[in-house]
């Protein structure tokens, strides 16, 4: 055993002390509260961004459906006049 | 589908129980020591572990086998390192004259047994740091300097100092 780990052994054992603490009765409701929190929020940020795609998707057919872009647009100019 | 989901939900709160108690203890332990509070008087620890369990059980069902206690260990050190150089200083805890990070590592390797490397990317550092952070901290803790100025107390003033400044 090197001096190094002679002396970080010392300090495990000085760490060690007093064993786990005793934990407040009141820590684990707190926290499947707090967790729970976390978990509703995710869901209800996950289903606005599900509504939100929806949205975007339908209001995109509606426009393509109106618009139509695929479609050539008529043309606007007369085509030249040659040979009278 | 709902009663999928309640079974769901019981799974998960039986299993959580279960967790907390057989590990709060241990990373209540480890939390006091981070903080450098008392054991008998650790508020910022409890708040620390209680966000901490609370990030647990929020994903516990996509843990996908991963250890439920590493996984808070490192919300833990995560939650205590953002929010450490703003805190003033604690004291009565073993480790209070040491700084933040020389609490982070000595608990990191020492404490909880985390290999050298795996602590320091944890902590964003690069491994040498993380040995001479190491050495410094045990030097620190079996040769407490006596004085009102410990060398490892300077490298907390000018934040604390900063802090004030900056919040009037």
């Amino acid at each position: 055993m090197s001096q190094q780990e002679r002396r970080e052994a010392a300090v495990r054992q000085l760490l060690d002390a007093g064993g786990p603490a005793p934990v407040p009765p009141d820590l684990h409701t707190d926290a499947v509260r707090r967790g729970a929190g976390m978990l509703r929020r995710r869901t209800v940020l996950r289903r606005a961004g599900w509504l939100l795609l929806l949205a975007a998707v339908l209001a995109f057919a509606v426009w393509a459906a109106d618009a139509r872009p695929w479609t050539e647009p008529p043309s606007r100019t007369t085509p030249p006049l040659t040979r009278w | 589908m709902r009663e999928r989901q309640a079974a769901q939900q019981a799974r998960r709160a039986r299993e959580f129980q279960a967790f907390v108690a057989g590990a709060a203890g241990r990373l209540l332990h480890a939390a006091t020591l981070l903080t450098g509070e008392r054991p008998d008087a650790n508020p910022r620890a409890r708040v620390l572990l209680t966000g901490a369990l609370a990030a647990t059980y929020a994903s516990w069902d996509r843990l996908r086998g991963e250890d439920p206690y590493d996984r808070t260990r490192t919300a833990l050190v995560v939650r205590f390192a953002r929010g450490a150089w703003r805190r003033p200083r604690a004291h009565g805890g073993l480790l209070d004259r040491l700084s933040p990070q020389e609490r982070l590592v000595l608990v990191l390797r020492l404490y909880e047994g985390v290999a050298e490397e795996q602590t320091a990317a944890l902590l964003g550092l690069p491994v040498e740091r993380v040995r001479a952070l190491s050495a410094r901290a045990v030097a620190a803790v079996l040769h407490p300097p006596r004085g009102p100025a410990p060398a490892a107390a300077q490298p907390q003033v000018p934040p604390t100092a900063l802090g004030k400044a900056a919040s009037p």
